[in-house]
């Protein structure tokens, strides 16, 4: 697939590389003991470490350097038996100490990749330079005080896994799906809700162009914290635009910090890379250097769970999905659970038609998530049970599902409630057969003379006069044989 | 002077479990000795209700014997140690009016074991400096005058509070911190024993911070065995700390023999340094001659690193201080200089919070850590800082136990060192190596100079072998016979 951007004087590549800032699954901050509820009442998830009051002092989150490594370990990573801990200086009022306690040259986690498959077939593998641990700051509220901006510190010393790709991403496409795999991969493993909403998955994009065939890199832009996939994917379109506008026009690039705006669409400058923060890293004298024993990173690997590229290549080997439907399902853990339930002891490509197909369809109209769905995994399956022992036909489903859908009720109970049986006696089916041939005898001649296409019309209005309950396989049985008496 | 303000701690400690005089006879002559010597200003804040309330409860203990290895002896704190609800400001306007909401790990530890707080003590500000001039609260004088000179001396720094009241008998003991030297020069300038023990081996947890890594909380004390004592009850893991070593204590005051046959103590060549006057040369060679006649062995090292070690404090100390001094910047505690914008908020709070020594230092400490510098200077003396562990480490393959002076001149007059900041630097000269390494030093009073100031001895040890060192010094108080007292 070429991913090249047409310009008025020719073709141009554009390079992307995303830093993701992930917050980390955790009752507690990563050097503190206080708690990390989302939505808590200001300033209650607060300690004085966290404040930063005069001689307190950071001690790591053993859980939180066990959720970094395992997102290592889920990346393909290269995880570093000692990684140091590094302050980042910078004055601002939501940051308390006055520095960001990070990793700079040693980080936790080196090289890894992520593999995309992208809807072309083609499998993209999209390299990670690094992750490393870092505090996420407060929250600047410029909205309670006319001319005042108040500070929230519950968030202050929440931990962070930077996670940076290689510039090996070639479109928003390519970024977007790299982000809903890195997504799917942390939700997997449980070490980030991936919530872009509500901020523990944030996003600074780099981008730059650069003439189709040439092999240096262009002189990039930062997009600091974009926090959706669709926003991510706008900002690079938007950005890459406007470098080639730029460079065709004869002009060059800054190397800056821009902004999106999502209610315009563009993105604007923030700060150059002049008027940009000297951090003056330095190792923390506060924390020892970060040591690892293999033997615990070990007990680790062995205890990953499945991941979704394992999972969709055990759904297509083993329940003989296609690549596609596999795909779509395995991308949220949720869903693929979901499937899985449905699936067991039953048959895999027909839960997956009603799961991508009937399901997502009518949680996509109510606008509600797996987790809320109106009919749950078993209950599907329930369903699905009934279309195997013949009690309903497909078509019936279809009406059971809807009315599953709409009062919560047990596939079962509905099929009862509404005389939904399918009938699969012979007689009344006959009965309805000869009464359908007998009324159209002119459409009857017509087709024994070779209009062989009325032989559905003559399915429908028999399935019609039974009400649709008519067992479908026993109906064609009997219309061919009276068809061609 | 009351008698009970006499007594080495050891001695009280003695009297207090022997019944000759309760927790609250004793409290109460060192609140009189506070009252009556405020002119030292050693003291920046005194808290008289809690030491007698503190007092009360430990005769109680004492009448059940239950007392704690410190109960019932009065002690002061050095006031860059969190004490809850009570004001502690580094000495630094910048902390205007904090009250800390928890408890320092070693004043905890201190109360715990029975200890009676008698007040917060006076230092530079933010534990920077060697004169204890730089304080928000004016300075400290030394209790000692020269021979025939009235004219006040400053009591060495930056626990100079800690020391003037140890020295003075406003004080049993009290708790200091060392970064280049903050525990021991002052002991030195004021006649008193300071210890610095291993990095590690008291919580920093509650220490208003200055460099972390290299501040170390530690005792003041009169005599060897009050500090072994002090140092048993400050000491010991604490998981709040990442940087304190999770290993046992011993027991300190045991180490105490008297015996340091077999031993073989190193003098270093390299601190013969240019300008140090023939009183302190004459000091070191006696505690060398006393140190052969005790039965052990003096045998010369090299220390070759030495030469760089100011240098390499004086970038690492202020890149440290410059990162840990960013947090007051007046939003959540202390000062606040209201400004236009928050920049403006904070030059002001910072302009107006921090004084001259304390603003030098961070200028340094952001210069050395800048783009461009950082490799010249912070990382070279991070690599320099280990060669100096490598100096020492290797000098302890010959020797169990250094021997040098504790600073190159005695105590000098206010004001006298302070036009160049890099001959106040200089007081560090021979404390700075062992806070670079980590590694346990004392400093005893040992001599008189020629105008009759107090000159001490510093042994530095072998990391977390607190105990050799003890041992060494108490041997050398025993023969220094140091006997004389502070005038005032």
């Amino acid at each position: 697939m070429s991913n090249l951007v047409k310009g008025r004087t020719g073709d141009w590549e554009v390079v992307i590389g995303l830093e993701t800032h992930a917050q980390i699954v955790s009752d507690a901050k990563l050097f503190s003991g206080a708690a990390t509820a989302f939505g808590a009442e200001q300033n209650t998830q607060v300690s004085t470490v966290d404040a930063a009051f005069p001689g307190m002092l950071p001690v790591i989150n053993r859980h939180c350097v066990e959720q970094a490594v395992k997102t290592g370990l889920g990346l393909n990573a290269q995880i570093n038996p000692v990684s140091i801990f590094d302050r980042k200086n910078y004055f601002y009022a939501d940051l308390p100490a006055g520095y960001q306690i990070s990793q700079y040259k040693s980080p936790v986690v080196g090289k890894g990749e992520v593999v995309l498959d992208m809807p072309d077939g083609e499998r993209r593998h999209i390299g990670i330079t690094r992750l490393h641990l870092e505090q996420d700051a407060g929250k600047s509220l410029h909205d309670q005080h006319p001319t005042m901006t108040y500070v929230d510190l519950n968030r202050a010393g929440v931990g962070l896994m930077e996670i940076v790709s290689e510039p090996d991403l070639r479109s928003a496409e390519e970024a977007g799906a790299y982000l809903r795999k890195l997504r799917s991969i942390l939700r997997y493993l449980g070490t980030c809700d991936g919530n872009m909403e509500e901020g523990s998955l944030r996003c600074d994009c780099n981008v730059s162009v650069r003439r189709a065939g040439e092999t240096k890199f262009g002189t990039r832009a930062e997009i600091k914290n974009v926090n959706s996939i669709r926003f991510v994917m706008q900002a690079i379109e938007y950005e890459a635009r406007r470098q080639i506008e730029i460079l065709e026009d004869g002009g060059s690039i800054v190397q800056e910090t821009r902004l999106f705006d999502a209610h315009r669409g563009e993105t604007r400058p923030m700060r150059s890379k002049e008027n940009d923060f000297d951090y003056r890293y330095f190792p923390d004298p506060d924390l020892l250097p970060l040591e690892l024993d293999p033997a615990w990173i070990e007990g680790l690997r062995r205890g990953l769970p499945e991941l979704p590229d394992a999972r969709k290549a055990r759904f297509v080997a083993e329940l003989g999905l296609t690549p596609y439907d596999a795909d779509v399902l395995v991308a949220e853990k949720s869903h693929a659970d979901y499937f899985e339930t449905v699936a067991a002891g039953r048959d895999a490509k027909l839960a997956a038609n009603w799961v991508t197909g009937d399901l997502f369809g009518a949680l996509n109209r109510l606008g509600k998530e797996i987790e809320a769905s109106p009919v749950s995994a078993p209950a599907l399956g329930e369903l699905l049970d009934l279309i195997r022992d013949n009690t309903i036909s497909g078509r019936i489903a279809k009406d059971v599902f809807a009315a599953m859908l709409e009062t919560g009720k047990s596939a079962g109970a509905i099929v009862e409630e509404r005389g939904l049986r399918q009938v699969t006696d012979s007689g009344p089916i006959e009965a309805a057969v000869e009464a359908v041939l007998a009324a159209n005898a002119d459409k009857v001649a017509e087709y024994k003379s070779g209009k062989d296409k009325l032989y559905g019309f003559f399915v429908g209005q028999a399935m019609k006069a039974t009400g649709g309950k008519a067992n479908p396989a026993l109906l064609n049985d009997i219309l061919r044989k009276k068809l061609s008496a | 002077m009351s008698e009970l303000t006499r007594l080495t701690l050891s001695d009280a400690r003695d009297g207090l479990r022997a019944g000759e005089f309760s927790a609250r006879e004793l409290t109460e002559a060192h609140l009189d000795a506070m009252a009556a010597s405020r002119a030292l200003n050693a003291f920046v804040t005194e808290t008289p209700e809690r030491a007698l309330a503190m007092a009360a409860a430990s005769d109680a203990r004492l009448a059940q014997g239950q007392a704690g290895l410190l109960e019932g002896l009065p002690v002061a704190v050095k006031d860059l140690f969190c004490t809850k609800d009570i004001l502690t400001t580094a000495c630094s306007r910048i902390l205007d009016g904090f009250k800390p909401p928890y408890e320092s790990t070693v004043t905890q530890k201190l109360w715990d074991s029975g200890a009676v707080m008698l007040g917060k003590t006076s230092l530079d500000e933010f534990a920077m400096g060697s004169s204890n001039s730089t304080s928000c609260h004016g300075p400290v004088e030394n209790p000692w005058r020269r021979r025939g000179d009235n004219r006040p001396l400053v009591p060495g720094g930056s626990s100079g509070g800690s020391a003037a009241a140890v020295a003075a008998r406003l004080a049993l003991g009290a708790t200091g911190t060392d970064t280049g030297g903050s525990i021991r020069q002052p002991a030195s300038f004021c006649g008193v024993v300071g210890m610095k023990p291993t990095y590690g081996r008291c919580s920093r947890w509650g220490v208003v911070a200055f460099a972390s890594s290299l501040d170390h909380p530690g005792p003041i004390a009169r005599t060897v065995r009050d500090a072994a004592l002090m140092l048993q009850a400050m000491s010991g893991h604490d998981p709040r700390d990442s940087t304190s070593a999770p290993i046992p204590v011993p027991d300190f005051a045991a180490s105490l023999t008297g015996d340091i046959r077999g031993l073989r103590i190193g003098v270093p060549k390299e601190y013969r340094v240019d300008g140090m006057p023939p009183e302190i040369e004459t000091l070191w060679q006696r505690g060398v001659e006393w140190i052969k006649a005790a039965g052990a062995t003096p045998v010369e090292i090299s220390l070759p690193m030495t030469k760089y070690a100011l240098a390499t404090y004086y970038i690492i100390a202020p890149a440290e201080a410059s990162s840990n001094l960013a947090r007051y910047d007046g939003v959540r505690f202390g000062l606040r200089v209201p400004g236009a914008s928050i920049d403006e908020m904070y030059e002001n709070t910072r302009a107006a919070g921090f004084g001259a020594e304390v603003k030098r230092r961070i200028l340094i400490g952001t210069y050395v850590l800048s783009a461009g510098y950082y490799d010249a200077y912070y990382l070279r003396a991070q690599k320099i800082r280990a060669l100096i562990a490598r100096d020492f480490a290797a000098a302890f393959e010959r020797c169990d136990a250094i021997l040098t002076p504790t600073t190159p001149s005695p105590a000098f007059a206010l004001g006298e060192k302070q036009d160049d900041p890099v001959t106040m630097y200089l007081n560090d000269v021979f404390t700075v190596p062992a806070d670079l390494a980590g590694l346990p030093a004392i400093s005893l009073p040992a001599g008189l100079s020629d105008d009759g100031l107090p000159l001490g001895l510093h042994v530095i040890g072998r990391a977390f072998d607190e105990e050799t060192v003890f041992r060494v010094a108490g041997v050398l108080e025993g023969a220094a016979a140091f006997t004389a007292e502070p005038g005032r």
